[in-house]
């Protein structure tokens, strides 16, 4: 079975090679059969990767241990949705993950836009080879999950703290998001190589852009539930190197989301939006690289490491040839449209644009430092949390503002009599809520009151804007409220579901300025009948339970809840003890009231023998509003996602003549 | 074992013939020449997304101080200059169309 999967991705070489050489030819030459032929290798390269990554899956469903890469994540006793995550388990896996999802990308991407941007694909079919290439060549010559050996009697496991249910979606969402950014890359590259710099490529990856910033900030919420769950230390993010590299590329992302607005709109900052989508593609690049290469733990785990070399020469060649073409093309990227005015839609896109980029590159050095460090002087120097948390509160706290300025700013320009009128409601609901915040005690931490205040101020922003269009549109049509609603919406979708959207990044911040700022901590060894009194509920030590699950002997300390006078029932944590791994996980027990948001986290940190528990308990006021907010936050997404049938019409009409002439071959 | 390289040997044969396939559908094509978009027609296709822009930025303003996020005076000051800009988007479209159709009818 490894031969098929071996030549599968040997298959998917050969095609990325030709894509990237008879599809750079055919671009150049101006040759129409070899242009389709090349953009069929990339569509036979998803099927070839595909096949690939089956006979991988078969390998860990049939538990064939003769592949190393099985052998080295599975065992027998692994339940099968385990098996089948254990696909990503590792970094062969995780690759063969990439090259899959990238090839299917790829295939679509160019199908979807083979009409009405026909001869800008001609020239993005041979930018998604060289970047295949790389991938593919990572697969084939340095890091196959191919490799075989003689099959022990079973498999080594897979990590505990991977068999979590967050974990088998986790990391496809995630890199559904690292991976889907190559697409606007590979178009805003073929762009240039062309020299065809309007807007059709903006157009083509328009949704594609939308699908991968929403896949990476889902993958995101997933992989903090996950930590949250699993890793058993009472908090949900950690300015971990491998956590920033998931938010690096998503912060300049969802920069480029709105600095797009502004080249569509006035036709602007074109050179801008692709430094930008080049900087969010080579950054999911270095994300991949962290996580990989064995450089987070060390720099010397990553010479070791046979993939890194070759990983950090591939961003090396994508940053050198991205910058390079925006040189190259910077005279027809030069526009004459001027900002009119500081205070304006596209101003606050600007500022919010300097801030997320700011926040992004300030991250992304802390992320690095350490390895510079150890690099230039030998000694790895950690940054620490007080330094993320207060580029966050820098950086965090203004966007968060223009996020509910900005909505109110008309487009070119507006008076600051204007500006005042408009967010006259939202300010008064703003300083009101401040206000009664710190009558309730909430004053005990400055930035979490402005942080509140701010969401106030944006969230009532959202509500105002919502009702004057409803009003505005029942006004002029006399519909009925619902009706002018939903048409409002239905007819603007990508603006009301950007506002859901804010929306949620509001409850995110309520969520995470709730569960930090205000949080309560009580830790205590506890024999059995023993209380421990945490933010106002009382926990009593039960007892001590064992039993045999389906990979790992379950220990669990049982506590009796009380708040008040009211029995809330019981509340589990403990430990797994996996034989197969020879490893033992904490598992933490989790009461949620959906009520007030909040959460009683409990950690058993030490079981001792005479059956006395360490207890470490948290009360996490408003945590709950994290997940909610990433439900709030993928259906503003899908609003804005969801296809606008005028919108199709109106840009099928705009390309109908360049779509009729491409159809044609050329007479001469 | 034979059995896996057989399917292997029929995955490549498989996408070799659908690389091949323009070449196999057409295998004497009175040209070969991909169609590029002349000056004109890039030139036509800017003028087109200049005109939506312009027309769109009408329908928006409109729609901000209908909604009431603009005042009647930051109204009358943008609509001025944003209903010229939507007419000399439409008067260079109309000019380059008309070009474009002249150039065709001489050479149909």
């Amino acid at each position: 079975m490894a031969e098929l999967g071996r030549a599968a991705l040997l298959v998917t070489l050969g095609l990325s090679v030709y894509a990237l050489v008879a599809g750079g030819l055919a671009a150049w030459r101006g040759k129409r059969r070899l242009a389709h032929s090349a953009r069929n290798a990339l569509l036979a390269a998803f099927f070839s990767t595909l096949v690939a990554a089956l006979v991988l899956v078969a390998g860990f469903v049939r538990d064939d241990f003769s592949l190393a890469y099985v052998a080295g994540h599975s065992s027998e006793a692994l339940p099968l949705q385990y098996k089948v995550s254990a696909f990503w388990g590792g970094q062969e896996g995780s690759l063969l993950l990439w090259l899959l999802v990238l090839t299917g990308y790829a295939a679509l991407a160019v199908w979807f836009a083979r009409k009405r941007a026909r001869d800008l694909v001609v020239w993005v079919t041979p930018v998604f080879g060289g970047i295949a290439l790389g991938f593919t060549w990572l697969l084939v010559a340095v890091s196959s999950p191919f490799e075989t050996i003689a099959a022990p009697a079973d498999g080594n496991g897979l990590n505990p703290s991977l068999q979590n249910p967050y974990m088998v979606a986790h990391p496809v969402f995630l890199y559904l998001g690292y991976v889907g950014l190559a697409v606007p890359f590979a178009f805003a590259m073929g762009a240039l190589l062309s020299g065809r710099t309007d807007e059709r490529w903006i157009v083509a990856t328009r949704r594609w852009t939308l699908v991968a910033w929403t896949a990476l900030g889902i993958g995101q919420l997933l992989g903090a539930h996950w930590a949250y769950e699993e890793v058993g230390w009472g908090g949900y993010y950690a300015w971990d190197p491998v956590e920033n590299a998931a938010l690096i590329p998503w912060l300049a992302a969802t920069a480029f989301l709105h600095s797009v607005m502004i080249q569509e709109k006035r036709g602007m900052l074109r050179v801008w939006n692709v430094t930008l989508v080049s900087l969010a593609f080579c950054l999911s690049l270095f994300g991949t690289f962290l996580t990989r290469s064995g450089v987070v733990s060390s720099i010397h785990s990553f010479t070791q490491s046979a993939i890194g070399p070759w990983f950090l020469g591939f961003i090396v060649v994508a940053v050198v040839f991205a910058t390079a073409m925006i040189w190259l093309r910077l005279p027809q990227l030069r526009t004459t449209a001027k900002l009119e005015s500081l205070v304006s839609r596209e101003a606050a896109f600007l500022y919010n644009n300097l801030l997320l980029v700011a926040l992004c590159l300030t991250i992304l050095w802390g992320t690095a430092w350490p390895m510079v460090s150890e690099a230039v002087r030998g000694e790895s120097v950690v940054v620490g949390r007080p330094y993320y948390d207060f580029f966050l509160r820098i950086f965090g706290l203004p966007l968060l503002l223009l996020m509910g300025i900005g909505p109110l700013v008309a487009w070119r320009r507006a008076s600051l009599a204007g500006l005042a009128r408009a967010i006259a409601w939202p300010a008064g609901i703003a300083l009101a809520t401040g206000a009664l915040l710190v009558a309730l005690g909430a004053g005990s931490s400055i930035p979490g009151l402005i942080a509140y205040t701010f969401s106030a101020f944006v969230l009532s922003a959202i509500v105002v804007e919502f009702v004057r269009g409803t009003a505005a549109r029942r006004a002029l049509t006399g519909e009925s409220i619902p009706t002018a609603f939903g048409r409002l919406v239905g007819r603007n979708r990508r603006r009301y579901g950007g506002y859901v959207v804010h929306a949620a990044v509001v409850l995110l911040a309520i969520g995470v300025a709730g569960s930090s700022a205000y949080d309560s901590v009580a830790e205590g060894r506890l024999a059995r009948g023993e209380s421990l009194a945490v933010g106002g509920y009382t926990l009593t030590y039960r007892e001590l339970t064992e039993r045999d699950g389906p990979n790992a002997t379950e220990i669990r300390a049982v506590l009796d809840v009380r708040r008040g006078g009211d029995d809330l029932g019981t509340i589990a944590a403990g430990k797994n003890a996996y034989s197969v791994e020879q490893q033992v996980s904490n598992e933490v027990g989790i009461r949620s009231d959906l009520l007030t948001g909040e959460d009683l986290f409990v950690i058993a940190e030490q079981v001792r023998d005479d059956g006395a528990v360490v207890f470490r308990v948290f009360v996490k006021p408003l945590v709950n509003l994290i997940w909610l907010a990433g439900i709030v936050f993928v259906l503003g997404s899908l609003i804005a996602l969801w296809p606008d049938a005028r919108e199709e019409r109106r840009l099928a009409t705009r390309y109908a003549r360049a779509d009729e002439r491409s159809e044609t071959p050329a007479t001469t | 074992m034979n059995g896996w390289f057989v399917l292997a040997a029929a995955l490549a044969v498989g996408t070799v013939v659908v690389v091949a396939l323009p070449f196999l559908r057409d295998p004497a094509p009175a040209s070969d020449a991909l169609h590029e978009l002349d000056e004109a027609e890039r030139a036509l296709l800017e003028a087109q997304e200049e005109r939506d822009r312009a027309l769109a930025a009408l329908k928006e303003l409109e729609a901000d101080h209908r909604a009431g996020r603009l005042s009647d005076e930051d109204y009358r000051s943008v609509v001025g200059p944003l209903r010229r800009e939507a007419a000399q988007a439409l008067r260079t479209l109309d000019r380059l169309e008309a070009g474009t159709a002249t150039a065709e009818s001489k050479s149909g």
